[in-house]
This record gives C-alpha cells, structure tokens and sequence, in this order.
C-alpha cells in the first residue's frame, strides 16, 4: 500500500511539473479509467455529432455552402478517428467503445440530440455548438494525456473553419430578407441554452470535476469555460444584430462579465436521460449506418485474408 | 468468413515535403498496408499535410521501457565535452 502511495504521490508531482503523461507511463487506474470514458465519450460525439448537419448536406442552398459542409462533416469523422486512437494507446478496444456507443450504453454530448428543421440551423451549430467546443478543446490541448493533448491540437486547427463557416451562414441570413433574418434568430433561441448546457454542470454539481482538474485532465472548470465562451459570443450576437433569448443576459461592469440567467438542469438531465427529440433517432441511424457498412468490412476482411495466405504460399515456394 | 474484424493497427508516419523526415502522426485500423495507406490519406492530409505516407503495424514497433529510461538516457547527461560550447575560442577566430 505504502509503495501504491509513493506511485501515486510521484505521479501527481510528475504531472504538477506540467509534464505530460504516455501510454506506457505508470498513472493511476482511476486516472486511465476516466480518460477513456472521457475520450470515448468525446470521440462518440464526434461521430453522432455528423448526423444532424448531414440532414442538410444536400438541401445546402449553394454549392459554396455544400463542399464547406461536406468538408466540415467529414472533418468530425475524422475527429472521432483521432479520439478513439489516443483512446486505445489507453488499452481500450475500438471495437468494444463502438459497440457501447451502438447498444446505448455509451454516452454522448446531449447537443447532438436537438434536431436540425431549417438551414439556419447549420450557422448556429457552425457558430455556437463547434464554438463551445473550441472552448473545451482548446483547454483540452494542454490536458496531461499526451495522446490526448496531441489529438486536441489536431482538431483545434480544423475547427476554426467550421465556427467560421457556421458564422458566415448565420451572417448571411442575419442581413439577409426579414424573413431569413428571423430564420437565424429562431436559430439562435433553439441553440443558445443546449450550447451553454455543453459545458457540462455547474461546478458545485460536478462531482468528478474536482479529481479531473487535479490531474489536470480538465484545465479550467466548466463554469469558467461556459463564460468565456458567453463573453465572447454575446458580441459576436450584437455585430448580427441578433438577440441572445437570456432577458436576465446583462455586462456586469464589476466582474468584467457577462451575468445571464438561471440554466434549466432539468432539461439537460432529462435529454441526456434519452428523452430529447432525436436520440432515439440518432442511435437508430448510427445503427443503420453500422449494419449496412458490414459488407464492406467483411470484404476487406477476407481480401486481406487471401492476400496474406498468398504472400504466404509464395514465400513457401521460393 | 470472420464475423469479428481482425483489422490491425498501424502507426502512420508523414513527409510533409520533401527534405523532411517522415513523422509519427498516429495511428489507425485497417485489414492490410493497402487500406492502411488509402485511410491514412484521408484521415492525415485532408489538408495538404503531406506528399508521402509510411504505415507500420503498431505490433512491429519495440519500444523502449520508460521504466529504464534512467540508464539509458542519463549516462548522456553529464557528457558536456559533446557540445560544441563546452570548447573556448578566442572571439578573434570568429564562428567556428
Ligand atoms: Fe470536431
Ligand atoms: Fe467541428
């Protein structure tokens, strides 16, 4: 026990130094635990987080619109790639992470359960949902996971097209017609209180944050991440002459802050109990998506298969 | 025929131009070098990051122990006649 302690104790010190843990480093079995939940969960977002913008991929309104949504989509495929790797440098088995994300048991960001009824709504996710993932990514770039830290990088770099791409669209509308520029705002109040829900709970009903943010898995606590990304996108509303649907949404000259409103917990714990609007449709179309991509994985099997037997068979001969 | 997919995993090195070495920039799944390959493109260079791609089977790599890193690293620690500002020359001789 005492020798357990000292491993404990020299790990916590190794990672005060700032110095980043890898794969084969000793780390506390609590420590690897939660990085893979945290990592698959986030890499399973990636992947269910295709699905409500892929409902516009053909409906986009020009072909400017559509190649920047196909790349944006196919960018988050590749996000989820990266994440299940670092996951796996963990020990983790891919196929077993993709398994409990297809039975259900395997958790996802709640934003990704909201459903997507009008273009507009491919701005505000570009706009408010990848923004608030910028924000915990970007902390995310300095958690002490290696694999992790470097897999954050990656995506930080890809993202900021898509906020930028999901602003461009919200702009475009916002300036546009009355009725495009009402598009954009009834676009806005949908998303506004789910994307401010992303951040996760408030501090005093986190109760994992604490043991995260020692470890510096978690850099900043999820309020401070929620307004930063207030403070930065309250302006960013003004510029569209937009309005953010918080009345109690007010600059606290004090706090050098913004102050908004109470956040409805409710909400939020019942979608990620399974009762938003579409996460019965998401699981079922990741499902289907699964299924029917199961030819193809049995053909690279068994070409991969006969190729090697006959790699073998001439090395036999020769 | 395999229910189960037996696909590897393989690490994948980059060049990103010419003149550079390849680099590690992760890893992936795939059933032979050939899909390695065509992943490896789509996954690392959707962004013009490279012009060649490495893929090795991650089973292939021997790493060395981070538990033995002292003997193997430290003894290089306090071998300072390696480096060149170890050596005093007059200002005179200028950039040697
Ligand atoms: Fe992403
Ligand atoms: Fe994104």
């Amino acid at each position: 026990m005492t020798k357990e302690m000292n491993l404990e104790d020299r790990f916590q010190n190794y990672v005060d130094g700032e110095n980043k843990v890898e794969p084969k480093d000793w780390m506390p079995e609590k420590y690897r635990k939660t990085l893979i939940r945290q990592i698959s969960q986030h890499a399973h977002s990636e992947v269910v987080g295709m699905l409500p913008e892929a409902n516009w991929i053909t409906r986009a309104p020009s072909l400017r619109r559509k190649i920047a949504l196909l790349a944006k989509v196919q960018d988050e495929a590749g996000h989820g790639l990266y994440l299940y790797s670092a996951a796996e440098t963990l020990g983790a088995d891919r196929q077993d992470l993709v398994a409990d994300l297809l039975s259900g048991k395997a958790k996802y960001s709640s934003i990704f359960n909201y459903p997507t009824p009008t273009w507009a709504d491919m701005g505000a996710i570009g706009w408010l949902v990848d923004g608030a993932a910028i924000a915990n990514q970007v902390m995310l770039c300095r958690t002490s996971y290696g694999p992790y830290a470097r897999a954050m990088v990656r995506i930080c770099k890809e993202e900021s097209f898509h906020q930028r791409q999901g602003y461009e669209i919200t702009m475009t509308l916002a300036k546009g017609t009355p009725a495009q520029k009402k598009l954009a705002q009834d676009a806005l109040n949908r998303w506004w209180w789910p994307s401010i829900m992303m951040f996760g709970p408030s501090d005093d009903n986190s109760p994992n944050s604490a043991q995260s943010m020692q470890w510096k898995i978690k850099r900043k606590s999820n309020d401070e991440l929620r307004q930063e990304f207030i403070d930065k996108t309250v302006p960013q509303a003004e510029y569209l002459g937009l309005t953010i649907p918080d009345p109690d949404l007010k600059w606290n000259e004090e706090t050098g802050h913004y102050n908004y409103g109470e956040i409805d917990w409710e909400e939020f714990y019942n979608v990620i109990k399974g009762n938003g609007k579409c996460n019965k449709q998401r699981l079922e179309a990741r499902n289907k998506a699964h299924d029917e991509g199961a030819w193809v994985r049995e053909a690279a099997n068994a070409y991969a298969e006969k190729q090697a037997a006959r790699k073998k068979n001439e090395t036999h001969a020769a | 025929m395999s229910t189960k997919d037996n696909w590897k995993i393989w690490e994948v090195f980059i060049r990103s131009r010419n003149g550079l070495s390849h680099k590690h920039v992760g890893s992936l799944h795939a059933p032979d070098a050939e899909m390695a390959i065509k992943n490896a493109r789509d996954v690392y260079t959707r962004r013009s990051e490279g012009i060649s791609i490495w893929v090795i089977p991650s089973d292939a790599v021997t790493a060395s122990s981070p538990d033995e890193s002292e003997p193997l690293f430290t003894p290089a620690d306090d071998k300072v006649y390696r480096h060149p500002t170890f050596y005093e020359i007059p200002d005179e001789i200028g950039h040697m």
